[in-house]
């Protein structure tokens, strides 16, 4: 169940060291582990699909520079440059 | 303008490149380090601030010595404890830019607590970013002075005890006894609401560092999950329970519109003035045409070692300072016992044309020994094929290398013969010059009154002598 639209966040998997801080900060729980391993051999975060609000607290608390990426409400993908 | 995304923000380097290995695009720290969540939060300030042309990072020793694999940001890597020392030469010298000083606890608490305090008196233009973990991280979770009591480190087994190791202390309290500081605040990272008040004081601190509002102090509690030996998520709990209390969030100091734009003489001088204050003249260092040097003496590298007051010290800078005149680069380093004199010493000269790497001589290609002690400790160290030159005055036993060219030279009789012992580094040159071929004893002997500026003509001749006297032996029976 993937929802298409704005906001959303996304994990880049490989960049994901999978300490979990994200889905500790999530006040919406629409991130989890995957099952799954990343090659690091880490069980990466994922978001769920849907129910993101927009909030950041994903971003601003993930250590890793490029790990989270969030899509907010007005994200207009054909005004990014 | 308001962001319609969250991104890697541009204060990073798109690929950190200086970072070794295959991952260049990610960072080295353990999962769920709280430097991480630190660092993305200057990033992002340089970039909304629009200062990451203009900010210089000084990097502490600590996990975050490599911050500047990161930042995309001009950078020096300090010694422990001393970037507030780089910071304010950095600043004082650019004062159109930003400039971080970014510390750890051990490294701005313990033995930089010094450095830190002076800058902060000084008011420097600097933003110091202070990331209290409450251990050394680094070197594998030692206390730091931070460390809350009954803490248990490594080195606190039985958790920290006040009575024989003092109490954590509190930085921002510290500081902002100061009257300079403009702006002291402590944060933490323990959660998205906190982790906002963080990115607001970090805000701060750089815009006031961009108008050059003196000295900026944000203290950041964070994690060490490593450390601790605690999952990340507990690692934050842990920050909310145990060291709030000890460490009290909220702003110590701010100066806010009574700040005041802080500018300073810039000290710089043109490099031509430097010389010429240093009495030395910028240009013709070449002096001497060289002679023909053999290969195998055209890289030197030489360890010249013997007892204090043996002229080991003045025979080194002896030969790097003539070989300068032959345009060759060279480095001079002096290794002392802890006794004043008569203890044992040493020193590595190298001399070469291209790049010195290592200025100690760890394999030399030429070992001078001046005593026995000296023979038999770096005898087995001289390169293959190397040489040896050893006093044969005083040493009465026979060096047990085949693989090396050896020079027997009675350097304290020849000496001695003239009336003066204290010439036997001169002799040494002298010895030096007639083996490798790298020196014509005119040449030195020119260079005598340079070398011992302000020294009497009677020295002078006798040392012109010496010189003459090591080269001739040297000829007359090799
Ligand atoms: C002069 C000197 N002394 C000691 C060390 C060893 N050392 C490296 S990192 C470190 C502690 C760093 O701890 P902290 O500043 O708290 O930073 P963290 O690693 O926790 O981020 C020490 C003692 C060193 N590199 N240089
Ligand atoms: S906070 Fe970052 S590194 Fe940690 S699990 Fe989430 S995406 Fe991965
Ligand atoms: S040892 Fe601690 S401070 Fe260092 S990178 Fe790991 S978690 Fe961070």
């Amino acid at each position: 169940m993937t929802d298409a639209k704005y906001p959303r966040s996304e994990v880049k998997k490989d960049k994901c060291k999978g300490c979990g801080l994200c889905i500790a900060a999530c006040p919406k729980k629409v991130l989890v582990f995957s099952p799954k391993l990343n090659s690091k051999g880490y069980h990466y975060a994922e978001y769920a699909g849907s129910g993101c609000v927009g909030c950041g607290n994903c971003f601003y608390s993930c250590p890793e520079p490029d790990a989270i990426i969030v899509y907010l409400r007005d994200y207009d993908p054909e005004k990014e440059v | 303008m308001r962001k319609t995304v969250l991104r890697k923000p541009k204060g990073f380097n798109d690929v950190y490149k200086h970072k070794p290995g295959a991952e260049k695009d990610r960072t080295h720290y353990c999962p769920g380090c709280g430097h991480g969540i630190l660092h993305k939060l200057i990033a992002e300030a340089m970039e909304d601030l629009d200062i990451v042309d203009k900010t210089i990072l000084i990097s502490p020793v600590g996990c975050s010595v490599f911050a500047y694999y990161y930042f995309d940001a001009g950078h020096f890597q300090a010694a422990h404890g001393r970037a507030p020392a780089i910071a304010t030469a950095t600043s004082r010298a650019n004062p159109d830019k930003v400039v971080i000083s970014y510390q750890g606890d051990g490294d701005l608490a313990a033995i930089g607590g010094n450095n830190i305090i002076q800058a902060a008196n000084r008011g420097e233009n600097i933003a110091v970013f202070f990331v209290n973990n409450a251990i050394y991280g680094m070197t594998g979770g030692q206390m730091a002075p931070t460390t809350l009591e009954g803490q248990v480190t490594t080195t606190t087994p039985y958790g920290r005890n006040v009575d024989t190791d003092g109490y954590p202390m509190k930085m921002c309290e510290v500081i902002s006894q100061l009257t300079a500081p403009t702006y002291v605040e402590r944060v933490s990272l323990h959660d998205a609401p906190h982790i906002r008040k963080t990115r607001n004081a970090v805000r701060k601190a750089l815009l006031n560092a961009k108008e050059r509002k003196g000295f900026q102090f944000v203290e950041v509690l964070s994690t060490c999950p490593s450390g601790w030996k605690m999952d990340p998520v507990k690692s934050m709990e842990w920050v909310k329970e145990k060291m709030l209390g000890m460490y009290p969030l909220g702003v110590y100091r701010d100066k806010g519109e009574e700040a005041k734009v802080i500018t300073r003489p810039v000290p710089i001088l043109e490099p031509g003035t430097v010389w010429e204050k240093l009495g030395i003249s910028a240009e013709a260092d070449v002096d001497f045409p060289r002679g023909d040097v053999p290969d195998e003496y055209r890289k030197m590298s030489i360890r010249v070692a013997g007892f204090g007051g043996q002229g080991i010290m003045v025979t080194g800078q002896a030969l790097a300072s003539v070989a300068l005149e032959y345009g060759y680069n060279v480095s001079w380093l002096p290794s002392y016992g802890p006794e004043m004199r008569g203890g044992t010493a040493n020193c590595s000269v190298n001399i070469q044309d291209g790049t010195i790497g290592a200025a100690e001589a760890v394999k030399p290609t030429m070992l001078l020994a001046m005593n026995r002690p000296s023979l038999e400790k770096f005898e087995k160290t001289i390169v293959a094929g190397g040489t040896l030159i050893y006093n044969s005055t005083l040493i009465d036993i026979e060096p047990e290398r085949t693989d090396i060219k050896v020079f027997a030279v009675p350097i304290t009789g020849i000496a001695d013969e003239l009336g003066n012992t204290r010439v036997q580094s001169l002799v040494n040159v002298g010895a030096y010059a007639a083996i490798t071929g790298m020196f014509n004893v005119d040449h030195v002997i020119e260079l005598l009154p340079k070398l011992f500026k302000g020294k009497s003509q009677t020295i002078i001749d006798l040392n012109a002598k010496a010189v003459k006297a090591g080269f001739d032996y040297v000829k007359e029976n090799f």
